[in-house]
């Protein structure tokens, strides 16, 4: 049987090549041929163009905290950066008098890069909050709030607005409303992240509504954005960092303490994959298109989801496979443990993530009996 | 109350301001000397034919794989940047000792360097050890090396102001006086800002000190076959290094010579005693970059592996950079002959031994005061001026501000 691969990161297609938005491709020639575009050092925030369309679609064209100009926007090469950028600003500026050191809160589980990220800036106190429950196979809010109530005043907890890596499980607007009372409360700090947005439901505003929530409710906020999934955009690393602060007199501060920072890492941002992004976003008609393909893409992953659980029933395969189709977006928590995944890289070449997650897009009409079947073995042979 | 209350305003990069200041001035001849970036004659910035070229072949290639690059980054863009910077027939090469990693720019290549001299050179003594930079040098060599945790960073001599030269024997001095294991920061070939650059006579006693003292080795290489128009000649003393049984890094940039400045295109060359310290050594880089940028973009790192990979394209470049080269070598030559017709007081030989992008006119703060507000010509407050800046159309006017300035002002 051939090597199926890995059902990992990255969108594929039905042929199982990565997926390249037909907008994208039409975009990136006509910039190839624009005689305006000049080969020249940009600031070290970035593409403003393409800060303003990011910051638009995640707090809304409307929003208040936009209108006051209080909003601060840093386009990065990619979505890392993009948290790594916050996580510096964060250890050098949140509350400069008090020290300010963590603790900073991930879900458990959570994508493996990110405790990384926040030790790389100095930050060494990272802590846990409750979230997905293997056995209800969906988060669990009561455990998720007694964390989090518990949590010091001040701490900076990272939330998922939405495609929770690598559960796929995302927290329900009523679930949100009751999550910010406590974060005003207890006085903690989000910082949100927004790494597929538009690939769940396939309305980038949508995916951004616990965005909104925070800023309407006057909460400062950080929040990491990536365009890559949702623009086909994969390598070219287009990230943005938006802050919104309490007051506008803070901005210029915050920008020039964020240029800083940028300057000894990366210097500017690279400036292909965002022109594309800015082009499709500034243009109405550009947009509609858009919006037509990734709901293709959305309603691919959601079909992959129906077939998946119906295959798995058939096949009697023990456990209870709702949330597959519960659930949206590109990631899936399929509840295998460490020896089960294990089980199914060594002896049937399918690779989950550690967590015994998967990209359902990588999964398609020529392997999905074979996965299935893995599956099915991993759960039913005696380890 | 807002979490970021007490955040105080940093203050703003000089060079950037510089610019800023230039675009707000209405004055009809303005020119501006301060800018970092190469300019054509009629002062416009310059897409290299061949980049055009590659950038075309890209966008039509529906072969192309768009997934997300490795984390070390394009293979096949390390491997030929590193051949690039050491030569084809490097014998390190050939010995499998040599590595590379993608990164965003020459200022990437360098934070990813410092972050992992930081947590894995010197052994116990790894965070103390002192990074010596060029006196003057770069300005962001001090930002990247003191964000990467380095606390103790120190200049070395370098440039002689009053024989507008170089300061060789305060150089080797602090060599010498270094303590041992410290960390140099080397400018592969046209210092910025003073375009100065050892001969291959006084970099082979650098090298006799450095390695003696043990120190560590770090070259910056930003302007590879742009300052003297051959790459070779722009990489002899990265590879006399390297002949001389040095390991190194080299810090490689390729906004400047493939005018790729947005696409952010550097390599981080490591250059190691033998392959399991580089496998190693990559293995923690690799580490490093997972929480920084995680993956390098691609678009940049293709042109340029496509450009390098194939010997036609590659051919085409060079004959690009050459361009740009002798552009600045011919405004180098003619800065220095008007100066000398005008009766100029002093010497302006330094004008044309210079090499590079930059040249240390050797005006002081006063001067150059005159020359921004009085003449409307923008030069860094150091006498630092780009010669891509220049173009027949305003050599003129800038001879004669800088006879004015030097004339007038004391």
């Amino acid at each position: 049987m051939n090597n199926v691969g890995q059902l990992t990161s990255v969108k594929w297609d039905e042929e199982g090549k990565t997926f390249e938005l037909h907008l994208t491709g039409k975009i990136k020639q006509q910039l190839s041929a624009d005689p305006t575009l000049r080969p020249e050092y940009l600031s070290s925030l970035g593409l403003t163009k393409f800060t303003q369309r990011a910051t638009e679609v995640a707090l809304g064209k409307r929003s208040q905290a936009i209108l006051e100009n209080r909003v601060l926007g840093v386009h990065t090469p990619g979505f890392t950066a993009a948290m790594r950028l916050g996580a510096e600003l964060l250890r050098h500026w949140y509350d400069v008098n008090a020290a300010w050191c963590g603790p900073v809160y991930l879900s458990s589980p959570c994508d493996d890069s990110l405790a990384g990220i926040f030790q790389a800036a100095g930050i060494q106190d990272i802590r846990e909050y409750y979230y997905w429950d293997d056995k209800q196979r969906d988060i669990c809010l009561d455990k998720l709030l007694e964390d989090l109530e518990t949590a010091p005043e001040q701490s900076v907890v990272v939330l998922a607005a939405s495609a929770h890596c690598p559960t796929g499980a995302d927290l329900s607007q009523n679930q949100w409303a009751v999550i910010t009372q406590l974060i005003l409360r207890r006085r903690l700090f989000p910082f949100l992240m927004l790494p597929a947005q538009a690939l769940c439901y396939g309305d980038l505003e949508r995916d951004a509504w616990p965005v909104q929530l925070c800023a309407s409710n006057g909460i400062e906020l950080l929040c990491a954005q990536s365009f890559s999934h949702c623009f086909g955009l994969y390598g070219e690393a287009v990230g943005h960092l938006l802050c919104v602060l309490k007051h506008n007199s803070l901005l210029l501060s915050v920008q020039s303490q964020a240029d800083k920072i940028v300057k000894s890492l990366w210097s500017q941002p690279s400036v292909g994959g965002a022109r594309v992004v800015a082009t499709v976003l500034s243009n109405p008609a550009h947009l509609v298109e858009w919006q037509g393909e990734v709901k293709h893409i959305v309603e691919r992953c959601m079909l992959i989801r129906e077939v998946l659980r119906e295959r798995l029933r058939l096949l009697g395969t023990p456990g209870c496979w709702d949330h597959l189709t519960q659930q949206r977006g590109l990631y899936c928590c399929m509840g295998l443990n460490g020896q089960q995944v294990e089980f199914l890289s060594k002896w049937r070449h399918v690779y989950l993530l550690p967590s015994g997650c998967l990209n359902v897009s990588a999964i398609n009409g020529r392997n999905l009996s074979y996965v299935a079947e893995s599956i099915h073995l991993a759960l039913t042979t005696s380890l | 109350m807002s979490v970021f209350s007490d955040v105080p305003q940093a203050s703003p990069v000089a060079v950037f301001k510089l610019t800023a200041d230039f675009r707000e001035d209405s004055h009809p001849l303005k020119v501006n000397l301060g800018v970092g970036a190469y300019r054509t004659d009629d002062s416009q910035p310059w897409v290299l034919p061949v980049v055009k070229k590659v950038e075309r072949l890209i966008v039509e290639d529906s072969s192309l794989n768009h997934e997300y690059l490795p984390i070390l980054g394009l293979p096949e863009f390390r491997s030929a940047a590193s051949k690039v910077a050491l030569g084809d027939d490097s014998p390190a090469i050939a010995e499998n000792r040599v590595g590379g990693v993608q990164t965003l720019g020459g200022t990437g290549a360098l934070r990813i360097g410092a972050d992992f001299l930081w947590r894995w050179y010197n052994g116990t003594n790894k965070t103390a050890t002192p990074v010596y930079v060029s006196a003057p040098t770069w300005e962001n060599h001090n930002g990247v090396f003191t964000d990467a945790g380095f606390k103790d960073i120190r200049p070395y001599r370098y440039w002689d102001a009053a024989k507008r030269g170089l300061d060789l024997t305060g150089l080797l001095d602090d060599l010498e006086n270094a303590p041992e294991r410290s960390i140099f920061v080397l400018h592969a070939c046209a210092h910025n800002p003073t375009g100065t650059d050892p001969s291959q006579d006084e970099w082979k006693k650098i090298a006799e000190v450095m390695k003696r003292r043990k120190l560590f080795v770090f070259f910056d290489s930003a302007y590879q076959g742009f300052a003297s128009g051959s790459l070779e000649r722009d990489a002899w003393a990265i590879r006399f290094f390297v002949s001389d049984g040095f390991e190194l890094f080299v810090a490689q940039s390729f906004s400047k010579n493939f005018g790729l400045y947005n696409e952010r295109v550097g390599n981080l060359t490591v250059v190691a005693h033998d392959s399991k310290s580089l496998a190693c050594t990559l293995s923690q880089m690799e580490k490093i970059v997972r929480t920084c940028w995680s993956n390098p973009p691609s678009q940049g790192a293709r042109i340029v592996s496509k450009t390098l990979n194939s010997p036609e394209l590659f051919a085409e470049w060079k004959g690009n950079v050459k361009t740009m080269a002798d552009r600045v070598l011919l405004m180098r030559d003619q800065l220095k002959t008007k100066l000398q017709a005008l009766g100029t007081p002093g010497t302006w030989e330094h004008i044309t031994q210079q090499i590079g992008m930059f040249s240390f006119t050797g005006l002081n703060p006063k001067q150059v005061e005159y020359m921004i507000k009085q003449k409307h010509v923008y030069l860094m407050a150091s006498g630092r001026i780009n010669m891509c800046g220049l173009t027949t159309k305003n050599i003129d006017y800038v001879a004669q501000s800088i006879h004015e300035a030097v004339t007038k002002v004391q």
